[in-house]
């Protein structure tokens, strides 16, 4: 789960990161009076979106007057902001923060991440801040400072001493930077984070190191015991069908292709989306219905890929272990009888009580296409997508 | 002979008063497994599907002798049923728990660091769908049907990908001597690495067949192993070509933020270790016919 950079900015705080003074507006007025309220001569309007790459889409204005950050806020609130890592459809804005400009004088890049390699926490720093990891990377990997931290014992003094050192930092901040490593540190591990990102950490003109943007991931898998960090999701920034699907236990990726796909299990899942796409055609989605689904929840699986408008087709793939079948089939047949569509619907089934699935899917007198196999699932799907009457006798 | 478990591998479960645990018991010892008990604290004295259950899993290995367990345990308690398996003197532990929190498995991890090496527990998973040696014992929730008796080890991440490769080796009369999954997690107990070394050294297994998916580097990792230690053919399958990088893909495990993470990557990579790659997942079974000769 992401969050917004004035929610990670307030959590640092509390862990001992310092960060620049700011304020929250959800209106150009606001925006201009957390300014006034801040004081000053510069201010930052940021537009707050779960993404990257702010700043070249135009989503971080530096204003020196009233007037201009009314402007800027009316710009950017209730725009859609299109960076390189939102997609083409864009964010939407809906909240700004306001912060004071800092007199900047370095520029660094400091991220925590959890390394599957070494299946610890990994530091990684770089003296290249304002750059994007992928590009320091690239452009100049000898930049890159890294460090693991034993879980057990946590971050330790030598190591943040070791890191600040490597780039260059001068002896007089060393202490300043040790506080900010450890205090991104422990919150990532308190809070159950995946990442956090300052990008960039910034020594400031008087000698100060600060925080100018932050940005904090957190395992989905840990909210149960963090509902403060549960609370801060924002539907706003996500897929709406997406959210839908996560609402309902069902785990869902929308993609741009035109043949829906609802099958059980991540790994089969990928596989038939990859399947369709070697048969010729686009999947539209990706969708697990999990383990043991019941009629309604393959009932509501079914509603919610058909309710994509780019869908042509759905194939329903199921290799039941722990599912059923024959519940599997009572779905499909339900939705169908209750929701007639004009679309082709290809239905595989395998497994625990495949029989059963079969006799009421056969029995249904509806017009649905059956398949034995992954590869026979994928070729007449694609054949009735296309209206191939001819492919889909072929194959048949 | 097979990996990890055999038909006199005596097994508990834990969390074995659960529904589906009590299901999946039955359907364990239907196929053949040596299940000797179950471990649910404040339960110690109940009995499940005729086994003893026990308040730990120390008094479980004392009155059984149990030397595997398999872990179905809410995610907030996994992690810690895993460590004290791995405490209580349990040789090979199968979680199959989905959703435990990235930070717990790290834990665990370092906590089954301090056995040394001879006496420290073998983990697979978790989010896995278990092992199974066809013909002796299943310790997971995979169908048993599915899987005949025969040289061929999988190892791969997810359990109906699984499924879908042991169906296809069937039809084509192929048998299995291991499957194991190691789960769709960021952070497992065992990587391709752990169980490729142990296929390698098994005399009933002639043919590998790894079943990856997009992120992580496991894959890279064991095309490494592959190319310097494996003499065995391998054959793999990588799932995830479609999938769009920077979005989690059903597993919390497969996402591709690296380079060297997508599907494409990691069958080049493996390709270039002497690996042969099935490209499309309904040739599974083929290909690993076609290595066979």
């Amino acid at each position: 789960m992401d969050i917004h950079e004035y929610q990670a900015k307030e959590i640092l705080r509390d862990f001992g990161v310092a960060v620049p003074e700011g304020g929250l507006a959800y209106s150009p007025e606001q925006a201009a009076y957390r300014a006034r309220e801040l004081g000053g001569e510069k201010w930052i309007v940021k537009a707050q979106v779960h993404a990257g790459g702010r700043g070249k889409a135009g989503g971080v204005k530096l204003c020196d007057s009233d007037s201009e950050i009314q402007d800027a806020a009316a710009d950017m609130l209730g725009r859609k902001l299109v960076t390189h890592q939102t997609g083409p459809e864009g964010k939407g804005v809906y909240r700004l923060y306001v912060e004071r400009a800092v007199p900047i004088a370095r520029e660094i890049y400091l991220g925590f991440v959890l390394d599957r390699s070494t299946q610890r926490v990994m530091i990684v720093a770089s003296g290249e801040g304002g750059m994007e990891i992928e590009d320091i990377s690239a452009e100049s990997p000898d930049s890159i400072v890294r460090a693991v931290v034993e879980p057990a014992i946590g971050l330790l003094g030598f190591q943040a001493r070791e890191i600040a050192f490597k780039l260059g930092i001068e002896p007089a901040l060393t202490a300043q930077m040790v506080r900010t490593l450890k205090g991104c540190y422990r919150a990532f591990r308190d809070l159950d984070a995946t990442m956090v990102e300052v990008n960039p950490l910034v020594i400031t003109g008087d000698a100060k190191i600060v925080a100018l943007d932050a940005k904090m991931t957190f395992d989905d898998n840990s909210m149960f015991r963090h509902p403060n960090i549960s609370e801060l999701r924002d539907k706003s920034q996500e897929d709406p069908r997406e959210s839908h699907a996560q609402d309902r236990g069902l785990s869902y990726v929308g993609l741009d292709g035109n043949i829906g796909c609802i099958v059980n299990g991540a790994g089969l899942a990928m596989a038939t989306m990859d399947t369709i796409k070697l048969a010729g055609g686009e999947p539209a989605n990706f969708l697990d219905i999990g383990g043991g689904a019941t009629p309604e929840r393959v009932a509501k699986a079914f509603r919610l890929v058909k309710s994509d408008a780019n869908v042509q087709a759905i194939l329903v793939n199921i290799f039941a272990g722990i599912n059923r079948c024959d519940w599997v089939a009572e779905g499909v047949v339900q939705v169908l009888r209750d929701e007639p569509c004009d679309i082709p619907v290809i239905v595989r089934l395998s497994g625990t009580n495949v029989e059963e699935g079969q006799k009421i899917l056969a029995e249904s007198g509806l017009p649905i296409i059956r398949a034995a196999t992954l590869k026979e699932a994928a070729d007449r799907s694609v054949a009735a997508w296309k209206n191939d009457a001819e492919a889909l006798k072929a194959v048949t | 002979m097979s990996i990890l478990l055999h038909t006199d591998t005596k097994v508990i479960v834990q969390g074995i008063t659960g529904r589906m645990a009590s299901f999946h018991t039955r359907e364990m010892i239907d196929y053949g497994t040596n299940v000797v008990g179950g471990v649910v604290p404040g339960k110690g004295g109940q009995v499940v599907e005729g086994v003893p259950v026990f308040d730990t899993v120390k008094d479980a290995v004392l009155a059984t002798g149990a030397e595997a367990s398999l872990v179905f345990v809410p995610p907030p308690f996994a992690a810690d049923s895993i460590m004290e398996a791995a405490d209580g003197g349990i040789r090979y532990c199968v979680c199959i728990t989905d959703g435990i929190p990235a930070q717990d498995m790290m834990r665990v991890k370092r906590y089954m660091y301090r056995y040394p090496r001879d006496k420290r527990m073998i983990l697979t998973g978790p989010n896995c769908a278990g092992t199974i040696s066809p013909g002796q014992a299943l310790l997971g929730i995979m169908p048993g049907h599915i899987y005949d008796k025969g040289p061929v080890g999988i190892v791969g991440r997810s359990g109906t990908l699984g499924y879908e490769a042991a169906s296809q080796l069937k039809d084509l009369g192929i048998g299995v001597s291991t499957s194991v999954g190691i789960g769709g997690d960021p952070i497992n107990g065992s990587s391709f690495k752990d169980i490729l070394a142990l296929f390698e050294q098994d005399e009933a297994t002639e043919v590998i067949c790894l079943i990856g998916e997009i992120g992580g580097p496991q894959e890279a990792e064991a095309a490494a192993y592959i190319r310097d230690h494996v003499t065995k053919p391998v054959v793999a399958y990588i799932a995830g070509l479609t999938a769009p990088k920077g979005r989690t893909m059903g597993h919390a495990g497969a996402i591709i933020s690296a380079f060297g993470e997508s599907a494409s990557e990691k069958v080049e990579i493996l390709s270039s270790a002497g690996v042969t790659v099935s490209e499309h997942p309904a040739t599974i079974g083929e290909t690993v016919a076609r290595v066979m000769g």
